[in-house]
This record gives C-alpha cells, structure tokens and sequence, in this order.
C-alpha cells in the first residue's frame, strides 16, 4: 500500500494527554494521537467511546456545551489550540466542521451559505467572492448541480446536496483541517458514496479527521484509524494495519463484531 | 362487521369534529354579519368622529409596538440564550404574572405613574400601559420561537468560526424571525382592541390629535363611550367605529402577513 510511505508524514494537528470532561464525567481519557498532512484519520468505536468528544475538542466545540472542561494539550502547528491567547473563533476558521445532519442556514442562499465563513474574515471583493465561492463549491462536488440557482433557498436540495453544502461552506474560508461527525450518517449510499469520494479527493489539499460508526466506510477511505472506548484511545495506526493485524485484542474484537 | 363497525365510528368521530368546527366558527361570522349589516350604513355619518379616533388607534398602536415589540424580543432572546440563569427565570415568572394582570389595572398603574405625575392625560400614557401588555406576549412567543430553530444551526455557526453574539443574530434570531413576526402581530391585533387600559391614560378625544402629550382619541374608546350613551346616533356611530376597527386588525394582520412571507424568502443582493 503507498500510504505506508507516508506515515512519517509531519503531524499538522496533535493531542498530548487530553481529558476532557462534562462536567464531573470524563468522557474522555489521556488521549495523545497526531493527525498527519494529507491523510484521512477515521475515529471508531462503539457508541458513547468518546470519539465525537474527541473532535470536538480538536476545533474548541467541545467547550460550547455548558459544564465541559479540558486539560492535556491540542497542538495545531505546533502551537496549543488551548492556550488563552488563542481565540477560538479565529482557530475554528482554521480547524472547519462538519456534522452529521446538514445544516445550511435557512435564512441564506445557497451563495450566502458557502460565502458565511469568508464574510467573517473582512471585506472580500465581489469578483473574489464570487471565484472563492465557485471554488469550493466546485471542491465540494456540487457547482454543476447549483450553479444556475445559487440565489435560491438551499432548503430545496436535497440531504446529500445539502450536505455538500455544508462541506463546501467548510472549505471555503480555506481551513487547514477538516473534522467530520459521522457525515454520511443521515444519507443514503449513493449520496454516501459521493461525499467519500469527494474526501478521498480533498485529501490533497487538506488533512481530513472522520468520526464514523461504520466501519466498512474507515477501511475503504481513511488512511490512519483510531479506535476508542470507553473514552481511551485503544489502538491507532494505519487503517489496512489495524483492519489485518491489530495489536490489541480489543480492536480485534471490536472488528470482528464481538463488542460495541 | 367489525369493519362496518369501525367505519361507521370513525364516520361519527369526523361528524363530531365538524360540527366543533362549525360552533367554533359560528360566533365569528354571526358577529361579522351583524358588524357589517349595522356598520356599513352608518360609515358616512359616523366620518367625523372615527377619523380622529381612528388616527388616534394608529398612532398609539405603532408607539406601543416601538416600544414593546424591541423590549420584547430583547428579553426573549436573553431568556432563549441563557435559558437557565436566574435572571431568564425571574424575567420568565415576571412576564407570566405581567400577562395575567387585568389590563384595567394596568391602566389604573400607569395612570399612577405617568399621568397622575405629569397632570394630564396622554397618548404615551396610553401607548405605554398598551406595550406593558405586548411585552409579555412577544417576550414568550420570541422565546419559544428561537426554542424551536435547532441547536445544530447555532453550533454550524459557531463551528464556522462565528463569535456567539453574531450566531445568535445572524443565524438563530434571523431563522426565528417569521415566528416572533407572527407572535407580534397577534400581540399588535390584541391590544389594537383594548379599552381599559386607555381610559385611564388616553382618556379620548373628539378632536383629531397628533400630539403624543395630549389625549387622543381610539377606536375602542370611542365604542365604548358611544354605545353606553343615551342617542340611537351615537349607537350607530359606535356600530361603524367596530367595523373600523375589526377592518383595522383585519388589515393589520394581513399586511404582517405579507411582510413576514416577503422577509422568510431568501434576501440575496
């Protein structure tokens, strides 16, 4: 497999011992894992393992939920995402989301929806607007399908497009890591199978983080996985590696369908 | 047979809701029957008294709106940000006790605060005792509105790199804003037709009035003064002022309603 030849590829995002609370329950225990360049990471484990929590502390989401606390470090770039210099908003624009059930603005078109990233960044000009807007769209697989409607409402599309919409939003403020929550969890296969090649494409230019609870989706895209439980990181290392030969009974187990 | 059974009881079921229906409809039409038929002849005679009355309803209920529309919403959207501080709950308690003062009462309190101090009566007076009786109800209604626009659009935006307070007035309030639209007209059409807590403040007019430090007249008070006088004149012209003011609500009602399906389409520029 050519990904074994990157493995040693830089690390753009890393976790050193994180912890991360709801209030008194730890949801997740002593994580360190990095996420290398222009890799797909897929994250799996049963339901509950933590893995959401995981990447939601990645771009600071994890801290909007009322009572949840952090401790250990998330290192973007070699810097800690955590430190009080660090304004989450400004990392969120590096670090974008997408969740599992789409979530265009209802109020937006379908233009001001892929645009509501880049406005925050100040004043952009029409022409650039408009070429940042088309490219993202273009990346997110949906400019053909839109592009004589893009003043329309984006409530018409449907959930795999608007899904792509959603993606598209993400990239187009140009993050440098995409984090992903089970984004195909709400779709059918064949709008699935889109999005998957879309991020096996996306690959290149970003490094990519996917939260999924299947498992067949892990093997046939990312290039790294990690499996938790019970909010610790059990084992992590190159997908094909760890679908053949894991190295802890756990993820054996979990594979084979005898937990989670 | 049991299939002939259950037909037949669901045959009864669907009878009985359409004559609910129809009871619950009957009052309304009986009474917009009557309106017309008594009103309609006497609209020409009755010009010279709902002009200034029903200049007088406009201008108070547009101050009342100004006034309570944006305190409303205000409070509305603290209590939906911050659902479990103290403060949302005491603001929550304050409005549903505010909501269950009889309104002649709250006449009778800003009648004590402002016009009792300032020595005359006044259209703000009365403008402000009907806010007091908007606030609560556009409070609730921005409240349970913003409640309904999922938590999934807020944390899109907030993932986006929004700061809270512009996810909070870009994306969740805007989402929110034919609900809270609607809510206020019903609340605007409420108190277009309140009497009592204009006796005390607004006291009436004969005279068409502008001056919001003066009395003015209103549609209601005209009715009210008019029907519970001794002339069968005056009787004809309070029939005409409540069609005036039934048209009023009507007009007002449908117009918001245009406003709020021009505003839920998408604005692009």
């Amino acid at each position: 497999m050519p990904e074994f030849a990157m493995s040693d590829a830089p690390a753009v995002l890393q976790t050193e011992h994180l912890t991360a609370r709801y209030g008194p329950v730890v949801a997740l225990h002593d994580v360190t894992i990095a996420f290398r360049i222009n890799r797909i990471h897929a994250l799996i484990g049963p339901s509950g393992c933590g893995k959401s929590t995981l990447l939601r502390t990645l771009n600071r989401m994890h801290e909007v939920t009322e009572g949840a606390t952090v401790s250990g470090r998330v290192l973007l770039d070699g810097h800690d995402i955590y430190d009080p210099r660090v304004s989450p908003m400004q990392l969120r624009r590096q670090v974008g989301m997408v969740f599992q059930r789409p979530t265009p603005f209802p109020t937006m078109s379908i233009y001001q929806n892929v645009a509501a990233g880049l406005r925050l960044q100040g004043r952009v000009s029409r022409t650039e607007m408009d070429a940042r807007v088309e490219q993202a769209l273009q990346e997110a697989g949906l400019w053909g399908e839109v592009a004589d409607r893009l003043r329309r409402s984006p409530m018409a599309l449907s959930g795999g497009q608007q899904q792509r919409l959603c993606l598209a939003r993400t990239l187009a403020p140009r993050p440098e890591v995409i984090l992903l929550d089970e984004p195909t969890a709400s779709l059918d296969p064949r709008s699935t199978q889109r999005i998957e090649e879309l991020l096996v494409e996306l690959r290149r230019d970003y490094t990519i983080v996917i939260v999924t609870h299947n498992m067949q989706q892990a093997a046939r895209i990312s290039d790294e996985t990690a499996l938790l439980d019970g909010g610790e990181l059990i084992e992590a290392g190159p997908t094909a590696r760890i679908f053949t030969a894991p190295e802890d009974p756990r993820t054996d187990a979990y594979l084979t369908g005898r937990f989670g | 047979m049991t299939d002939q059974l259950r037909r037949a009881r669901s045959g009864l079921m669907v009878g009985l809701m359409i004559v609910a229906v129809i009871a619950a409809l009957v009052p309304l039409l009986f009474i917009l029957i009557d309106l017309v038929r008594r009103g309609i002849g006497n609209l020409g005679i009755s010009t010279a008294m709902i002009i200034p009355a029903l200049t007088g309803t406009l201008i108070m209920v547009a101050t009342a709106t100004a006034i309570g529309v944006p305190l409303g919403v205000a409070a509305g959207v603290y209590c939906a940000e911050f659902p479990r501080s103290r403060l949302a709950g005491t603001t929550r308690f304050a409005a549903d006790v505010l909501n269950g003062i009889p309104s002649i009462v709250v006449g009778v309190f800003v009648w004590g605060w402002i016009v009792a101090r300032q020595g005359h009566f006044s259209a703000l007076a009365g403008s402000i005792a009907l806010a007091l009786l908007m606030l609560p109800l556009v409070m609730r209604t921005t409240e349970e509105m913003l409640a309904l626009v999922p938590g999934s659009l807020r944390e899109a935006a907030l993932a986006l790199g929004y700061p809270h307070w512009r996810a909070t007035t870009g994306i969740v309030l805007r989402a929110g804003v034919p609900g809270i639209a609607t809510g206020s007209l019903l609340a605007v059409a409420r108190i277009a037709g309140e009497t009592a807590p204009l006796l005390f403040t607004a006291l009436g007019s004969h005279y068409l009035s502008l001056d919001l430090n003066q009395p003015m007249a209103a549609l209601p008070l005209l009715i009210f003064s008019y029907a519970t006088g001794p002339y069968d004149e005056w009787h004809r012209t309070a029939w005409a002022a409540a069609l005036v003011l039934i048209f009023v609500v009507f007009a007002l009602s449908l117009a918001g309603r245009c406003i709020v399906g021009r505003h839920a389409r998408i604005r692009d520029e």
